[in-house]
C-alpha cells in the first residue's frame, strides 16, 4: 500500500506522518513516532490501554487506521501531557495517591481522565468511574486511580 | 507517605517494558497455534510460507537445538510440537519477518497435517484415559494427603454431618501487558532476552535447555512488568527460549509480542478445582471430623500443579481446629488450557469451598456464622492437623475478623438480611464474609533462599539489586526502602537495578508472595555486612565502641562518644583507604519440613491471617449483584509501604470479584472460547465497591522489621464472601463460581 502525509498537531507540535493508511493509528504512533507511551491491551477496544485525544475526543487508537485522520487533526498522547519538567496535576496525584502500580494501563487512564476533566472540571466519584469504564486497570480495583483523578480536579479548580 | 520509585516513568509514559524495546536489524516473530485440543501431527509444510516476501525464516520443532521439552518440575512443555499437539494454543511453527504483521499473514500459508485425537475434557475423565504423555503411567500430575486421627471415630461423636460439592473456575491472570520480548544474538555466541517475566531465572534455564546453551552464556534482563499476578513464569520463559532460538538462528534481533488473543489461547491459567467438603458437628457446634477432596485440572504440562494443590492441602480445614481430618487432592492431565500459578496459588477455589461450607455448616448447628467460627478457630499455640504447634508468630484470625465485622457494622446488618424476600424495588439485600490463614512464602514445597547485593559508589551513591523481582507489586519501593532504613539513608540515595541473571543469583520465584519477606530479610543481611565493613574506619573517625553505630538521617553516630560523621565523608574514608564497599546479603528461610505419607510437617514457618466481608444487593428480577461495600482486614506482620499495602489490598478485592461473579474462560470440546475482553470479563471501575482496608501489624521474628506478606492473600476471600452475601440475600446457595447473574436469575424463578 502507498504511504500517504498527514498534516497533524502532535502533543502541540505540527508534524509531517508518513504511513499507510491502513495502519491502525496506534502502530504509526508507537512504531513510527516512536511514542511508546501509548499502549496495546487488546487491539480490540475492549481495555483503553491505548487511548489518545484526537481534537479533544477520547479515541482507543487501536481501533483508528491512519487514513482516517484528517489534516489539521489534534492529537493527544500521554507524552503531550505536562512537558519535561512539569507534570500535569493529574500525573502528579497519580504519584501521590497511588493510581499506577504496573502502570500498563496508567496512560490510557491519565489520558480519558484528562478528556473528563477538560469537560467537567467537578466531576463526582461516580462521573469519574464512568468515565474510565472503557480502561480497564488489572492491579489497582480502581479505587486509587479515581481518588487521583477527584484530588487533581480539586487541585485544578485552587481548592486543594 | 513512600512514594513508589518508579511512578514517575509510568505517569510519563517513559516506562520501557518489553514491547517498546527497539533494536537495529530487529525482526518480529509469530506463532502458530494447534488448530485441535489432541491430535498427531502428521507433516507440516512450511515452504509456501518462506517463499513469502518479507519472510525470513520458519522453524518447526525440528529446529530445536536443544533439548525439545522443558519444565520446571516435569520437562513435559514442548517448546514447539513435534509430533502431536495437546491443547489449542500449543505451538507448532514459528514465522519470522521484516514486520510483525507480515509473520501474521504467513502464518496462513504453513500447512498442517493433523489426524485428531479424543481430547481429555476433564480431571474426571483424565483419571480413567491414556495418558496425555506417553512417558507417564497414569494422568495423575500428583496427590497429597492428610492424615489426621480417625475420622470414622470423629463423625460417631457428632450430631450432625454436612457434605458439599463446590467447583470453580478457569481463570485468565489477565495482565494488561500481553507477552512480549526480544532475543539479542551475541558476537560471542552467546544470547541476550529482554522481556517481561516474573521470575528471570525460569526464562534462562528454559533458555538454556531448548538453544542448548549453557546458563552462563544466556542473560535475561527483566523490562519493566505489565502485571503478572503469578502469570508470568512458564509461559513467558517458553516464548523467550522461542525468540533465543531464532536469533541465533537468524543472526539478528528476534522480537516476540503477543496480540491479546494468542496470549490468552496459550498462557496457563489458574486451575479449576472440583471439591468435596465433609464435616461432622457435635452438640456443642464444634467441628470433630473433616474429609476433603480436591481435584484440579492441570491441562497438558505439569507445570507448578502440585504446588497449587499442596497449599490448600495444608491448608484445608481453614483457620478451625478439626481433630480427625483426611485430605485426598489431586492434580490430573487433560487436554484443556494449561493451568498453573495464580494469585493465590489453589487457595482462592479452596477458600471459596471452605467458606461457603462453614456458612452451611454454621446454619446446621443453628449458629450464626460468626458464633459458629469463634467456637471453632484456631487459638494461640494451637497445634493444627497437620500437626505444627503455631507458637512462634501470633494468630490473630479472631483479630482480623472482629476488626473487619465491626467496620462493616455485620452484626446489624447480618439481621436485615432479605434471604430471599425482595423489598419493594425488587432489591434483595445481603451481607457475607470470608476468613483464612496463609502460609508465607513457599513453604516446605521449595526452596526458600535468596539474595542481595549492595554496592556503595564513593560519591555514597548506593545500587542494590536483588534475586527477586518487581512484578508491578511495588518490590522494588519496599527493597529500597528496607535498605535506607537500615543505613540511615534517604531513599533517593539507592538506585534500584532490575533483575539481570548475568549478574545476582538464583532468588527463586517472586511467587507465594514472598518478595518481601525473603529478598527484604536479605537486603537486610546485606546492609549488616556493608556496617560491618565500615567498623573499622568508623574507629578511627568517631571512636572505638563495643556496641552497634547508629545508622540515622544520612549520619552515623557513635553512642558512647555521640561522635558522628556524615554517612558521604565515611563512604569517602572508606573509599580512600581502598576498600570496596560492596556486600552480598543472604537469606535462607528457617526449617520447614513435610512427610508427604501423612501429611505433617511444619509446612510454613509462619502465617498470614485475613478477613473480608462485603455488602451486596440483588436485582430480584435481573439477578443482577451490586456489591456495594468490602471491608478487608489482613494482618501483614508489618506494612512497609502502608500506601502500597493497601493498594494491593484494593486490587485483590476487585480481581476476587470477578472470580466471583463474571470471570470463566469456558472450553468447548478443548476449544477455548474466550479470547479477549469482549466475552471475558473482567470488573471495570463502575463495577468497583467502595473498600476499606485495615492493616493489622503484628511485627513477626522471622520478616524484615517484622514484615510477612501479602499479595496473595487479598485475592482468596471474595468467592465465598460473596456467596455467602448472596446466600443470605436470595436464599439459594451457589456452590459453583462464577455466579452470574443468569444463574441466579434461574435460580430465584425456579424457587
Ligand atoms: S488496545 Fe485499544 S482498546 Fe485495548
Ligand atoms: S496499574 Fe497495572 S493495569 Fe492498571
Amino acid at each position: 500500500m502507498t504511504k500517504v502525509v498527514k498534516k497533524v498537531q502532535l502533543n502541540g507540535v505540527e508534524k509531517m506522518v508518513e504511513a499507510s493508511p491502513e495502519s491502525r493509528l496506534l502502530d504509526v504512533i508507537r512504531l513510527e513516532l516512536n511514542l511508546t507511551g501509548t499502549k496495546e491491551g487488546c487491539g480490540e477496544g475492549e481495555c483503553g490501554a491505548c487511548s489518545i485525544l484526537i481534537n479533544d475526543t477520547l479515541i482507543n487508537s487501536c481501533l483508528v487506521l491512519f487514513g482516517q485522520l484528517n489534516d489539521g487533526d489534534k492529537i493527544l498522547t500521554v507524552e503531550g501531557l505536562g512537558d519535561a519538567k512539569h507534570l500535569t496535576s493529574l500525573q502528579e496525584c497519580f504519584i501521590t495517591e497511588g493510581g499506577t502500580q504496573c502502570g500498563m494501563c496508567t496512560p490510557g487512564m491519565l489520558i480519558a481522565a484528562h478528556a473528563l476533566l477538560i469537560k467537567n472540571p467537578k466531576p463526582t466519584r461516580e462521573e469519574i468511574a464512568e468515565a474510565l469504564a472503557g480502561n480497564l486497570c488489572r492491579c489497582t480495583g480502581y479505587k486509587k486511580i479515581i481518588d487521583s483523578v477527584e484530588k487533581a480536579a480539586k487541585i485544578m479548580r485552587g481548592e486543594s | 507517605m513512600v512514594k513508589r520509585i518508579d511512578a514517575y516513568e509510568k505517569v510519563t509514559g517513559k516506562a520501557i517494558y518489553a514491547d517498546d524495546l527497539k533494536f537495529d536489524r530487529m525482526c518480529y516473530a509469530a506463532p502458530l497455534h494447534s488448530e485441535y485440543a489432541s491430535a498427531k501431527i502428521l507433516d507440516i509444510d512450511t515452504s509456501r510460507a518462506l517463499a513469502f516476501k518479507g519472510v525470513i525464516e520458519v522453524i518447526t520443532a525440528d529446529d530445536v537445538p536443544g533439548s525439545i521439552r522443558v519444565g520446571g518440575l516435569v520437562p513435559d512443555q514442548y517448546v514447539l510440537s513435534d509430533r502431536e499437539v495437546r491443547f489449542y494454543g500449543d505451538v507448532v511453527a514459528l514465522v519470522v519477518a521484516e514486520s510483525a504483521e507480515i509473520a501474521r499473514k504467513a502464518l496462513s500459508l504453513i500447512k498442517v497435517d493433523y489426524k485428531p485425537l479424543k481430547p481429555i475434557l476433564s480431571p474426571q475423565d483424565g483419571l480413567n484415559a491414556k495418558p496425555v504423555h506417553d512417558f507417564q503411567k497414569n494422568n495423575v500430575v500428583e496427590h497429597f494427603k492428610v492424615r489426621h486421627g480417625d475420622t470414622k471415630k470423629g463423625y460417631k461423636a457428632c450430631e450432625s454431618i454436612v457434605e458439599e460439592d463446590f467447583e470453580t473456575q478457569f481463570i485468565e491472570h489477565s495482565y494488561m501487558e500481553p507477552e512480549s520480548c526480544i532475543a539479542i544474538p551475541n558476537p560471542d555466541g552467546s544470547v541476550t532476552v529482554h522481556g517481561g517475566m516474573q521470575h528471570p531465572f525460569t526464562t534462562r534455564r528454559y533458555t538454556a535447555k531448548a538453544t542448548g546453551l549453557p546458563l552462563a552464556k544466556v542473560q535475561i534482563i527483566q523490562t519493566t512488568l505489565g502485571g503478572g499476578f503469578g502469570g508470568r513464569d512458564d509461559t513467558i520463559a517458553v516464548i523467550c527460549a522461542r525468540a533465543a532460538i531464532l536469533a541465533l538462528k537468524v543472526n539478528r534481533p528476534v522480537k516476540i509480542t503477543y496480540t491479546r488473543d494468542e496470549s490468552m489461547r496459550e498462557s496457563y491459567k489458574r486451575h479449576p478445582f472440583f471439591t468435596k467438603y465433609k464435616a461432622g458437628i457435635d452438640k456443642n457446634g464444634k467441628f470433630k471430623a473433616m474429609d476433603v477432596d480436591f481435584l484440579a485440572d492441570a491441562g497438558p504440562y505439569c507445570a507448578v500443579s502440585p504446588f497449587v494443590i499442596w497449599r490448600p492441602t495444608v491448608q484445608c480445614t481453614g483457620p478451625y481446629i478439626v481433630p480427625n481430618v483426611r485430605c485426598d487432592s489431586r492434580a490430573v492431565y487433560t487436554n484443556n488450557t494449561p493451568t498453573g500459578a495464580m494469585r493465590g496459588f489453589g487457595t482462592p477455589q479452596q477458600v471459596f469451598a471452605n467458606e461457603s461450607f462453614v456458612d452451611i455448616c454454621a446454619e446446621k448447628a443453628g449458629m450464626d456464622p460468626l458464633k459458629f467460627r469463634k467456637l471453632n478457630f484456631f487459638r494461640q499455640g494451637v497445634t493444627t492437623h497437620t500437626e505444627q504447634k503455631f507458637d512462634k508468630h501470633k494468630v490473630s484470625i479472631e483479630e482480623v475478623t472482629d476488626k473487619a465485622l465491626k467496620e462493616i457494622d455485620w452484626k446489624k446488618k447480618f439481621k436485615i438480611c432479605s434471604r430471599g424476600k425482595p423489598d419493594k424495588y425488587d432489591y434483595l439485600f445481603g451481607i457475607g464474609f470470608a476468613t483464612s490463614y496463609r502460609g508465607v512464602s513457599l513453604g516446605a514445597e521449595g526452596n526458600d533462599f535468596c539474595s542481595a547485593l549492595v554496592n556503595i559508589q564513593p560519591d555514597a551513591s548506593i545500587l542494590l539489586e536483588v534475586g527477586v523481582s518487581e512484578n508491578g507489586q511495588g518490590l522494588k519501593t519496599a527493597m529500597v526502602r528496607i535498605l535506607a532504613g537500615e543505613l540511615g539513608v534517604e531513599d533517593e540515595r539507592i538506585h534500584f537495578i532490575d533483575t539481570d541473571t548475568s549478574s545476582i543469583p538464583d532468588g527463586g520465584p517472586t511467587v507465594a508472595s514472598r518478595g518481601t519477606l525473603v529478598g527484604g530479610n536479605a537486603v537486610v543481611d546485606a546492609a549488616k555486612g556493608i556496617r560491618k565493613m565500615m567498623r573499622p574506619v568508623l574507629k578511627e573517625l568517631i571512636g572505638a565502641s563495643k556496641k552497634q553505630y547508629l545508622y540515622k538521617s544520612g549520619k552515623i553516630k557513635n553512642p558512647d562518644t555521640k561522635k558522628s560523621v556524615s554517612f558521604e565523608k565515611a563512604v569517602l574514608a572508606c573509599h580512600n583507604k581502598k576498600m570496596y564497599l560492596h556486600a552480598l546479603g543472604t537469606f535462607s528461610g528457617p526449617d520447614v519440613g513435610w512427610d508427604e505419607t501423612r501429611g505433617r510437617g511444619n509446612a510454613y514457618f509462619t502465617y498470614v491471617y485475613a478477613c473480608q466481608a462485603c455488602e451486596l444487593t440483588v436485582n430480584a428480577k435481573t439477578g443482577k449483584v451490586k456489591v456495594g461495600k468490602v471491608v478487608a482486614a489482613h494482618e501483614v506482620g508489618k506494612s512497609i509501604n502502608p500506601q502500597m499495602s493497601v493498594g494491593q489490598i484494593f486490587g485483590g478485592i476487585v480481581m476476587g470479584l470477578g472470580f466471583a461473579l463474571t470471570e470463566q474462560v469456558r472450553h468447548k470440546d478443548g476449544i477455548i472460547q474466550d479470547v479477549n475482553f469482549n466475552t471475558y470479563k473482567i470488573p471495570r471501575s463502575i463495577d468497583a465497591p467502595e473498600m476499606t482496608a485495615i492493616l493489622v501489624e503484628n511485627p513477626d521474628p522471622a520478616g524484615p522489621w517484622g514484615a510477612k506478606s501479602l499479595g496473595e492473600p487479598t485475592n482468596e476471600l471474595m468467592g465465598a464472601a460473596v456467596a455467602n452475601a448472596i446466600y443470605y440475600a436470595t436464599g439459594v446457595r451457589f456452590k459453583k463460581t462464577p455466579i452470574t447473574s443468569d444463574d441466579i436469575k434461574k435460580a430465584i424463578c425456579s424457587k
